[in-house]
């Protein structure tokens, strides 16, 4: 198979940290605090890297939108097996305005130049809880999309995919090229090990600039204030 | 290296024929000895109690059962009266009272204790610090915490890393134990590596003594040499010479960046030269180093169900670093990771930075003592030794043991020359005890290492403190009791040997 998987991830605040939001309330405190990976990114990836084992897949490039610290979240998941990294980078209010529809704007530009055949993507992030990216982007590029990926199969050129809904699982078959989005309990990440880490070290990431892709990031929301909510009660 | 000679068996077999009665015996000095004369608990002394303490002095066979029985479910007393103090003074009025009536107690924290010191032998009354959990002061700018000795340590550690602190000391019991039941036990645990001993980082101690005085020695300074540093008497003295009611404890910064990596080595040898590597590269950033063997490894993934991370190997490392600055940290710990892979000291390994990772990959170490629950009956043994030493011992025993026992299995903290050794069997074996002690004391005897590193000597441990002291200390132990508490009653049939009189 020489298809090509293009896997998002996202550099979030690291899910055990306490949040605390600004004093001007327009938005939470970022500076000096611990990030890491999106968990359903990190899922995305492991999904990506095991149709790759799998040789299903001949290429998995992992993608991530922001400032100089994102090419961490890339180095992590170059370090769980994916082969290059590709770096949109946003900066200043433009990265604190960054949101789903320039992201998948970001995605669909990337996915025709690099000729993917599959996207794989974490349902939302754990900062945000948008849960929009995927389903934009397959809007954009007009492709199908699995969303809430539990299980993901490659039949052919077609797409199995096992979705958690309300009710409970829904299997459906896609075609190719398409867009997944992955849920909890699709894969358990698995930890990157010594030797991927030092191999990860001499993949190639590469630079882009959203102007390249022909995307505009700016922003048509503008937040308000961003509160915290009140305490339920003291232990 | 020196055999324990002819005259010290003797003296050791002497002590244990001739102690009083038929419960501890050359074959078993961990038992009980028979019941001293102290008083019984009468209608009159539950009245003084409930007067003294309304609503918290428990009668109920049912609520007395968890305080009856340690974590490890292996010694059970018989206590009626359970006293749950708000306050010192409340504390020295009961011991007043007790010292009066002679009637014996067993100062309890979180009861997560491993040698049966935290639970009655008999009827002794269980004298709990669970409602002295408040904390008193705390210094941002020292980083001193004083407080009551029944704070439970999770839950000082959350308190003080809201604060931008941490504890000096942290181990697995974390959720259960109390800072009292910490500082008397003199507890080890993770961190010591890094912090050093409860022996430095208390700075002071308030303790009411057998007769109800209370001292209150809650210096909160960082250097005082007035006089004799009474507290050392009641750090590690497990509750026989005083009830600790509160402390005041040095509290280092909570660091900026905090990594962990998890890695696997094919020889105890290779373990060792990684540490001395570790040392070298990793330096003031280095805060744990620990070690598991593949049985550990094989008992959690089978009882608990946690994966582990790396590819299967004979030794498994855990090396955290705590500093000031993640850039600086990471770069070291870069470094010092490709200098033991290149060099095949270690053959595999994980890192983690983030918050979730550290805990998955800590958890492998510290819940090696709940996956062994799981097998039956545990037999623990907590040994410092030469640090070469260490697994000689554990390979010794199993060659020792061959299929009586079901598990031989080493863990714990390598850097500080400490090993848990832990041996199990689907249930409590009197043969395979007899096989295992006192082979295990004589072979750490013969090394000059400590029977017990960190866990104290409690109910099970009492009667083998002369494989590590000269009967010269114990005796003069003997007289230091006897002048703080000259009836006993406190935590009586524990630490000290039964024939100390």
């Amino acid at each position: 198979m020489s298809a090509r998987v293009l896997v998002g991830v996202k550099r979030v605040i690291d899910y055990a940290v306490k949040i605390r939001v600004k004093p001007d309330r327009t938005g939470v405190v970022t500076d000096g605090v611990k990030h890491s990976m999106n968990p359903f990114c990190e899922i995305a990836v492991e999904e990506a890297v095991k149709l790759k084992e799998k040789k299903l897949v001949k290429e998995v490039v992992a993608v991530s939108c922001g400032p100089q610290q994102v090419q961490e979240t890339i180095r992590t998941a170059l370090a769980m097996g994916a082969d290059r990294g590709i770096h949109v980078e946003v900066s200043g209010k433009d990265y604190e305005t960054l949101g789903p529809l320039q992201v998948s704007k970001i995605f669909a530009a990337l996915a025709k130049k690099e000729q993917a055949d599959l996207i794989i993507l974490g349902k939302q992030a754990i900062d945000d809880d948008c849960n929009q990216t995927g389903q934009m982007t397959a809007a954009l590029l007009d492709w199908p999309q699995g969303t809430f990926a539990s299980e993901v199969t490659l039949e052919a050129d077609k797409l199995k995919v096992v979705r958690e809904i309300d009710g409970g699982l829904e299997t459906i078959k896609i075609n190719l090229p398409a867009v997944v989005t992955a849920d909890l309990r699709l894969n358990t990440p698995r930890y990157a090990t010594l030797p991927n880490i030092m191999k990860a070290k001499k993949k190639k990431i590469t630079n882009v600039k959203p102007a390249d892709l022909g995307v505009d990031v700016s922003s048509r929301l503008e937040v308000l204030k961003v509160e915290k909510l009140k305490e339920a009660g003291r232990i | 290296v020196t055999d324990l000679t002819a005259v010290d068996r003797a003296l050791i077999q002497h002590r244990c024929v001739h102690s009083r009665g038929l419960g501890a015996s050359p074959g078993n000095p961990g038992a009980a000895p028979p019941r001293l004369p102290f008083s019984r608990v009468t209608q009159e002394d539950l009245a003084f109690f409930r007067t003294l303490l309304p609503g918290r002095t428990i009668t109920d066979p049912d609520l007395l059962k968890s305080s009856n029985v340690d974590w490890l479910k292996t010694v059970e007393g018989n206590s009626e009266v359970l006293l749950r103090p708000k306050t010192t003074e409340e504390v020295s009025q009961i011991l007043r009272y007790c010292n009066e009536r002679n009637l014996a107690v067993c100062p309890q924290g979180g009861n997560t204790g491993l040698v049966g010191g935290s639970v009655p032998v008999f009827d002794e009354i269980i004298l709990s610090t669970s409602l002295m959990k408040q904390v008193i002061t705390f210094d941002n700018i020292s980083g001193i915490l004083t407080c009551q000795a029944g704070c439970v340590l999770e839950n000082l550690s959350n308190y003080l890393e809201e604060r931008d602190f941490i504890m000096p000391l942290d181990l697995g019991a974390k959720g259960s134990c109390h800072i009292g039941g910490n500082v008397s036990t003199n507890a080890g645990g993770l961190r010591l590596l890094r912090y050093g001993s409860l022996r430095g980082t208390v700075l002071g101690l308030e303790v009411v003594l057998a007769d109800g005085r209370i001292l209150n020695c809650l210096a909160t300074l960082r250097k005082d040499n007035t006089g004799y540093d009474l507290k050392q008497l009641f750090i590690g003295s497990e509750g026989t010479l005083g009830v600790i009611t509160a402390v005041s404890i040095l509290c280092p910064r909570k660091p900026k960046a905090v990594n962990v990596a998890f890695l696997g080595c094919s020889s105890f040898q290779q373990l060792l030269e990684t540490f001395q590597c570790c040392r070298g590269m990793l330096g003031e950033i280095l805060s744990a180093f620990e070690f598991l063997d593949a049985s550990c490894m094989s008992l959690l993934e089978k009882h608990l169900k946690l994966t582990n991370p790396i590819t299967e190997s004979p030794f498994y490392i855990v090396i955290e670093t705590a500093g000031s600055n993640a850039t600086h940290d990471e770069e070291k710990l870069h470094k010092f990771l490709e200098e033991v892979m290149t060099s095949s000291l270690v053959t595999d390994g994980t890192v983690a930075t983030e918050a979730t990772k550290i805990k998955a990959l800590w958890s492998l170490r510290e819940r090696v003592t709940e996956a062994l629950t799981h097998e039956g009956y545990t037999y623990k043994y907590d040994i410092s030794l030469p640090v070469e030493k260490i697994y000689d011992l554990v390979q010794d025993m199993r060659g020792h043991l061959g299929d009586m026992a079901k598990n031989v299995v080493g863990y714990g903290h390598v850097g500080d020359g400490n090993l848990h050794l832990n041996i199990t069997s689907p249930s409590k074996d009197p043969a395979l005890l007899a096989a295992i002690e006192p082979y295990v004391y004589e072979w750490t005897s013969k090394w000059k290492g400590s029977i017990s590193a960190e866990h104290g000597l409690g109910l099970k441990k009492r009667n083998y403190i002369y494989y590590s002291k000269p009967s010269e200390a114990v005796a003069l132990m003997g007289s230091i009791k006897a002048m703080l508490d000259p009836k006993g009653i406190l935590n009586p049939y524990k630490t000290l040997p039964d024939n100390i009189h």
